[in-house]
């Protein structure tokens, strides 16, 4: 099997190609390079499409892993090297991200026609496709950073695509310096794991975690807040609560963008961080995730209700679900959670997508100005039906699937852990929001009177180039949990965590009652999702009660849930609001201190100046004039004896003589 | 009685015109006079020479040292005197005030 490295190989390195060569000759290139971009995912979506079907259909191994590395540098005791770790769980993951990534491709070409920088645009989109690639295959926790912070920076580049819009030059900084938080979270775990195994390598640490727990090198404790740290990375890129404030400012980049980036692959690069270094949390760790998973998962469901942008609904059912699959994680959900994150990709892609069409026909993401666009765009209604049903969890569907796992593991887990029931009842309750909200987006811009009867007349189907990407992903969504979670399916047999020995945690356990709770996980799961596209259509479809009557007899419950519980608000009172008040603590300090301290320093140097220039003057000056005001002096005394005259020499010749005489003859008579 | 002369007396007539010619050296401003000085004052050496041989040492070193000084004399009064009649030509005067056109 040593060619499926050399075919990740180029999965890995074309995207890279293309968009190194995008963005210095888009502008040569014939339609600034579209087509190469395309192409350059076009072929790894084919190839991984491939790797998949040898690995799952052929290979069929649960414990099927090739590793290949080269060493990187050394770093104190321990090495860095580049590598691949190709498990199941990267080939599902290969396959989620190229899928996703050339439909998207595809879809941009029609959606972006004519915009400014278009070459960029697909540069960008590439770079961002080799940087998840390369967080999906990378064998070791330091590349696995560097491909994080990489996915942050394609992400930053496409949100604040529309650079010359205020809001999206905000939006992409609020996005990069919120991950951020989570990334420093992150780094640190990361580098406890080093100091404790002295490698990076995945399979290593893992042995290596597991031994400092069992030696007792590392307390219980440890354990736990070294994962807890790395999950802070997650909640940053995953949105998760309370980190979740940059994904809805994010969908001000366009919108097959945020399809990529911020529903199918990069937000779900927490959870495959979680996944992948399942054997690094604690059960106390587990259950933090399980926790922060659940507050998200609902407390973003209830913000999706009142939100009136079609993206920004689009975007809080994003972080409720990647809440479920935190939880799902949490709870020793692992294959759940995982199938969750491949169905969701199918889904939520092909959700944004949907609503980019119709954001593309109807010039407005206000719902409130759509309406009746059934009849006007027949493909993506039914696309984007097929999406809704998929997220709320109809049968048959792929969420359905999925997300019934989550709940059995839920129910499991609660079965086990009576205290923990609280985390089921949360996300039966989040499912049937689910139903709620979706159904409210269907009908709110489907059906219904139009709202605007020029905007209506306008609206168009999309051209077949953007139709085409949601019917692919349409039969996905709807397939994907038949295909993988059904009667034959072979996602919970063949995506298992990586297991080292007798490893801590024992998932499998919990997976055993999750069997046995399903059927009643399955009832209750539809039940709430019915009740919530039931009250959804009592209140926008049939219109027998009247939402806004509702919403002002909720009156302040109503207000705190559409200003998104104030959290923004908060975090720009504390947080903005804090630094700006250390900034100017700082400045004063500044000013007083260090000015201070500069102008005293330049004062002193001033006056030692002074000083010194007056030593030069007068000292050192002063003895060199008088050596030559001396030597002048002599000069002027010795010229007096050289007269010119004989007569006077000799008359000087007999004076000294006979001054020496006397001289002599005095003091030979006195000594 | 006789008088007998002495070292002394040699010595002290030498000094007399060692300083008669030096004093005409100092005072006079004609050349050839100078010439003269010096040649009272190498005849006051010459006594000093024949006075301190004759008293004190034996053999007649301080004699034929006088004869040299003669003939060194004689071979400077020409020399001398063939500079001052040059001196002369060049000038038409031999005041040695006047010989001042090397100074500066």
């Amino acid at each position: 099997m040593h060619s499926v490295v050399e075919i990740c190989l180029i999965i890995l390195f074309l995207p890279l190609i293309s968009s190194t060569a995008l963005i210095f000759f888009n502008k040569r290139l014939p339609r600034g390079g579209d087509l190469l971009a395309t192409a350059c995912i076009g072929i790894p979506f084919c190839l991984a499409w491939y790797v998949f079907y040898r690995v799952i259909a052929v290979g069929h191994d649960p414990q099927f892993l090739i590793t290949g590395a080269m060493q990187w540098f050394t770093i104190g005791p321990g090495n860095a090297g580049w590598g691949f770790h190709i498990d199941n769980l990267t080939a599902v993951m290969l396959v989620v991200v190229t899928t996703v990534s050339f439909c998207v491709h595809v879809y941009s070409i029609g959606y972006m026609r004519g915009e400014d920088y278009y070459g960029r645009y697909f540069s960008y989109l590439s770079l961002f496709s080799f940087s998840m690639l390369l967080l999906v295959l990378c064998d070791n926790l330091l590349l696995l950073y560097v491909s994080w912070e990489l996915v942050g920076l394609s992400s930053y580049l496409l949100i604040g695509f529309f650079f010359r819009k205020h809001s999206a030059a905000d939006a992409c900084k609020k996005a990069f310096i919120t991950t951020r938080v989570g990334d420093v979270g992150m780094f640190i775990g990361l580098l406890m794991i080093y100091r404790q195994t002295h490698t990076f390598n995945y399979i290593e640490v893992f042995r290596g975690v597991q031994e400092a727990v069992q030696s007792g090198a590392w307390s219980e404790t440890t354990w736990t807040i070294a994962g807890i740290l790395l999950f802070c990375g997650a909640i940053g890129k995953s949105a998760q609560f309370p980190l979740h404030v940059w994904l809805p400012d994010a969908m001000e980049g366009p919108t097959p963008v945020s399809a990529l980036i911020h529903a199918a692959t990069m937000v779900a690069a927490g959870v495959y961080l979680v996944g992948r270094l399942y054997p690094l949390f604690s059960p106390d760790a587990l259950l933090f995730i399980a926790y922060t998973g659940l507050i998200t998962a609902f407390f973003a469901a209830t913000i999706a209700i009142t939100q009136f942008d079609i993206k920004r609904v689009l975007a809080y059912s994003t972080i409720s679900q990647l809440g479920y699959m935190m939880t799902a994680l949490g709870v020793g959900g692992f294959a759940a959670g995982l199938c969750h994150l491949m169905t969701h990709a199918a889904f939520k892609s092909l959700l944004f997508l949907c609503s980019g069409s119709v954001i593309h026909a109807a010039h407005t993401q206000d719902m409130r100005e759509m309406g009746s666009l059934h009849k006007k765009m027949p493909v993506t209604f039914w696309t984007m039906l097929i999406g809704a049903a998929a997220i709320s969890g109809v049968p048959l569907f792929s969420g359905f699937y999925s997300k019934d796992a989550i709940l059995a593991s839920a129910l499991g887990f609660g079965m086990e852990h009576p205290n923990h029931r609280i985390i089921f009842i949360g996300l039966l309750i989040g499912a049937g929001i689910t139903g709620f909200y979706m159904f409210r987006l269907i009908f709110m811009t489907f059906f219904g009177a139009p709202a605007d009867d020029h905007r209506y007349r306008h609206a168009h189907e999309s051209p077949r180039i953007m139709t085409g990407p949601l019917v692919v992903l349409a039969i996905l969504s709807a397939g994907a949990g038949w295909f993988a979670l059904g009667e034959h399916g072979w996602f919970e047999r063949l995506v298992v965590p990586y297991s080292v020995g007798t490893a801590g945690v024992a998932p499998a356990a919990v997976e055993a009652d999750g069997h046995s709770a399903h059927n009643i996980a399955m009832i209750l799961s539809i039940v709430m999702a019915g009740a919530g596209i039931l009250i959804s259509a009592v209140f926008y479809y049939w219109k027998t009660c009247s939402a806004e009557r509702w919403a002002k007899a909720l009156g302040p419950i109503y207000r705190l849930v559409y200003n998104k519980y104030y959290i923004d608000e908060l975090y720009k009172k504390t947080a903005v609001g804090g630094t700006l008040i250390a900034m100017r603590i700082l400045a004063v300090f500044d000013r007083v201190v260090i000015d201070g301290l500069v102008n005293f320093s330049a004062y002193f140097v001033r006056a030692w100046s002074y000083i010194s220039g007056a030593f030069d003057l007068h000292v050192v000056d002063g003895a060199v004039n008088g050596l030559a005001w001396g030597t002048r002096l002599v000069g002027t005394i010795s010229t007096l004896f050289q007269s010119g005259v004989v007569q006077n020499y000799i008359m000087k010749v007999v004076a000294i003589v006979a001054f020496i005489l006397l001289f002599q003859n005095i003091l030979t008579t006195f000594l | 009685m006789m008088l007998q002369p002495t070292l002394s007396h040699y010595l002290v007539v030498s000094s007399c015109l060692f300083v008669l010619g030096l004093f005409i050296l100092v005072t006079r401003r004609h050349a050839v006079r100078l010439l003269m000085g010096i040649e009272l004052i190498l005849n006051a050496a010459n006594i000093n020479l024949v006075a301190f041989n004759h008293y004190t040492a034996t053999g007649l070193d301080g004699h034929v040292f006088a004869i040299f000084v003669m003939i060194l004399a004689a071979c400077e009064a020409a020399v001398a005197l063939a500079i001052i009649l040059a001196i002369y030509q060049q000038y038409a005067n031999i005041d040695i005030d006047r010989m001042n056109s090397m100074r500066e």
